[in-house]
């Protein structure tokens, strides 16, 4: 007993913890309940996901209203911070999560899935994503990191009856833990020059020291841009993206494209904006050349496929460049034009997805942009939906899509790197000529006579209606995101 | 001759581990061996961890190898659970058979 009083342990702030402990805990709690009472209805398990996603963006109101009066501060031994950067992305996961498990509802039931499973990976890899918003250790963010990264390579794989959802899924696993093993020995070598993990330490003893032998250091931001870049699908390290979109289920590739990557980009702006803050001169420029080739790559790539899915993964990794813009301007315009891009692309991913899911029919098979035929006469207002996603997409006016784009673009001009932005906007004239295709496609073609009858389901139209209603109205008024995303400042600080 | 062992020659060994895992991952096609190379990775840099520990003479860097080893079972148990996955469907199935989606 002597030697446990003599145990410091840290304080903990629970308060800080409820939007990860809502979602960990919620799905945990699906496990629990489901392997007792065998026959829950599954509208039970899904009621439960999207409360327990709303519950976890209540538990972040007050803690706003917290960060707006108090500023940041850090718990458990400075290892978890909080600032309104993570507050901002935690609200768009858990928007993720609960829109994806409506998505997944009518999905699991037309492909006779039924289970608990899908809804319950989707919770725990969205309280791994908070964790990684709220990391303030290199530690933490890789906990978190590998928590949402294994739930989603079993859900990349959760199709028991398609080879391709297995094979997406094996190809995520390997690829995964290779970028992770990359990461971790970036983490590794920075602890080796900088003695630390703790982001807020590390960029002190960056700021105060000049670290003459610097082969460590910069060998470990070199591995853990690696291990990032993969994480959110930026060129070099995208090929993956391609095949596991168009082998997963759809409604996970919806959260692989709207929370997954919401919370790479948490842990990217995190690492690189705090810690390795002092270092900008050194990881800059390898960021911006990494955001050029993402843009171009990714928007040349899809012109040339003619399956929907995979054209999609190849504008994600288009849309990735644009918010790496945003980060490699390593200012607060660029952080909140990241965000802001963020916000808007996991309403536009979420309901482009949706619609994809209500088309896939049975069997998730039918994605070829054949197949997508006169949709307008077949079912007008799901192809006004996707009319909208796309339009926003490409960046149009009076939809978010446009708004978002023009601030990180602005953003890379405030920072001087013109270039970048005369790359972006010719990406984006490239890119919008594929979504133009694919309205075309919709709007202009006969529908052939023997096309399936498509059925919408109605929790999928809810995805879908909020989303488009979501992309239109902040599209017109993009001003309360807008001051939110600013106000979401990276602004750790060393522990109170 | 003294020979000193300091962290230096463990961290040239990490590094040399690291290497083999991730070479062997690109180059073998059965996927239990890439699992191995992936593992074989994870302990190069928990060697890392320790080696710097010692010289920089703090535990934290023991304090992560924990962490690691419990990351690299939990991986290792989801790894194996797509592979019996697809064995069912596929007996023999390598690498190379993988290639449904391409494009």
């Amino acid at each position: 007993m002597m030697l446990l009083s003599q145990v410091q342990t840290p304080d903990v702030d629970v308060a800080i913890l409820l939007p990860m402990l809502v979602l960990a805990v919620g799905g945990l709690l699906i496990l629990t309940f489901t392997s007792v009472m065998k026959n829950l209805p599954a509208w039970c398990i899904t009621g439960w996901t999207v409360l327990a996603s709303i519950v976890s963006i209540i538990t972040v109101i007050p803690l706003w209203d917290r960060w707006m009066d108090e500023g940041a501060t850090s718990t458990i031994a400075d290892s978890v911070g909080f600032d309104g950067f993570s507050l901002f992305l935690t609200v768009v996961i858990a928007v993720g999560v609960g829109m994806a498990s409506l998505l997944s509802h009518s999905y699991l039931e037309r492909e006779e899935l039924a289970g608990p499973e899908l809804h319950v990976l989707l919770l725990l890899s969205g309280a791994g994503g908070v964790i990684m918003a709220f990391s303030n250790d290199l530690l933490v963010f890789f906990l978190g990191l590998e928590t949402l990264s294994m739930a989603v390579y079993v859900l990349a794989a959760m199709h028991r009856r398609r080879f391709e959802s297995q094979e997406a899924g094996i190809k995520y696993f390997v690829l995964g833990s290779f970028s992770s093993a990359f990461l971790l020995y970036g983490i590794a070598l920075l602890y080796g020059a900088t003695g630390t993990t703790n982001l807020v330490a590390m960029q002190s003893v960056l700021n105060t020291t000049v670290i003459v032998q610097d082969g460590m250091l910069l060998g470990g931001i070199a591995l853990l841009m690696v291990g990032l870049a993969f994480k959110v699908g930026a060129v070099p390290f995208h090929s993956w993206t391609p095949d596991v979109y168009q082998g997963a289920p759809t409604p996970v590739v919806a959260w692989m494209a709207s929370g997954v990557k919401a919370a790479g980009f948490a842990g990217l702006i995190r690492v690189l904006s705090v810690a390795l803050r002092p270092m900008v001169d050194d990881w800059g420029p390898a960021l911006e050349a990494i955001a050029a080739a993402t843009l171009v790559l990714g928007a040349f790539s899809a012109i040339v496929q003619t399956d929907v899915k995979r054209l999609l993964a190849y504008s994600s990794i288009s849309h990735a460049g644009f918010i790496l813009l945003g980060v490699t301007a390593a200012s607060s315009r660029g952080t909140a034009a990241a965000l802001f891009y963020l916000a808007s692309y996991t309403f536009l991913v979420l309901g482009t997805f949706g619609v994809l899911t209500v088309m896939g029919g049975e069997g998730d098979s039918d994605h070829s942009l054949d197949s997508f035929r006169g949709l307008a006469r077949r079912k007008p207002l799901l192809s006004v939906a996707l009319l909208v996603f796309l339009l926003a997409q490409a960046g149009v006016p009076l939809t978010t899509g446009f708004f978002a784009k023009f601030e990180v673009i602005g953003a890379a001009i405030d920072d001087g790197a013109y270039w970048l932005a005369i790359v972006a906007m010719m990406a984006a004239v490239v890119a919008a000529y594929l979504y133009i295709k694919v309205i075309v496609t919709m709007f202009l073609d006969e529908p052939d006579e023997d096309a399936p009858s498509i059925d919408v389901p109605r929790t999928a139209a809810i995805v879908i209606g909020l989303a488009a209603i979501v992309t239109v109205v902040f599209g017109i008024f993009p001003g309360p995101i807008d001051d939110l995303a600013r106000d979401a400042l990276v602004q750790l600080a060393a522990g109170s | 001759m003294d020979l000193v062992l300091t962290p230096t020659w463990y961290l040239v060994l990490g590094a040399l581990l690291f290497s083999i895992g991730a070479v062997g991952l690109l180059v073998r096609r059965n996927p239990l061996v890439m699992f191995m190379c992936v593992e074989l990775m994870l302990n190069a840099v928990n060697l890392t961890f320790v080696a710097l520990a010692w010289g920089l003479n703090d535990i934290g860097g023991q304090v992560a190898v924990f962490f690691v080893m419990v990351v690299a079972a939990a991986e290792v148990v989801i790894g194996l659970a797509i592979v019996v996955a697809i064995m069912r469907r596929r007996q023999d199935a390598t690498a190379d058979d993988l290639s449904v989606l391409r494009g």
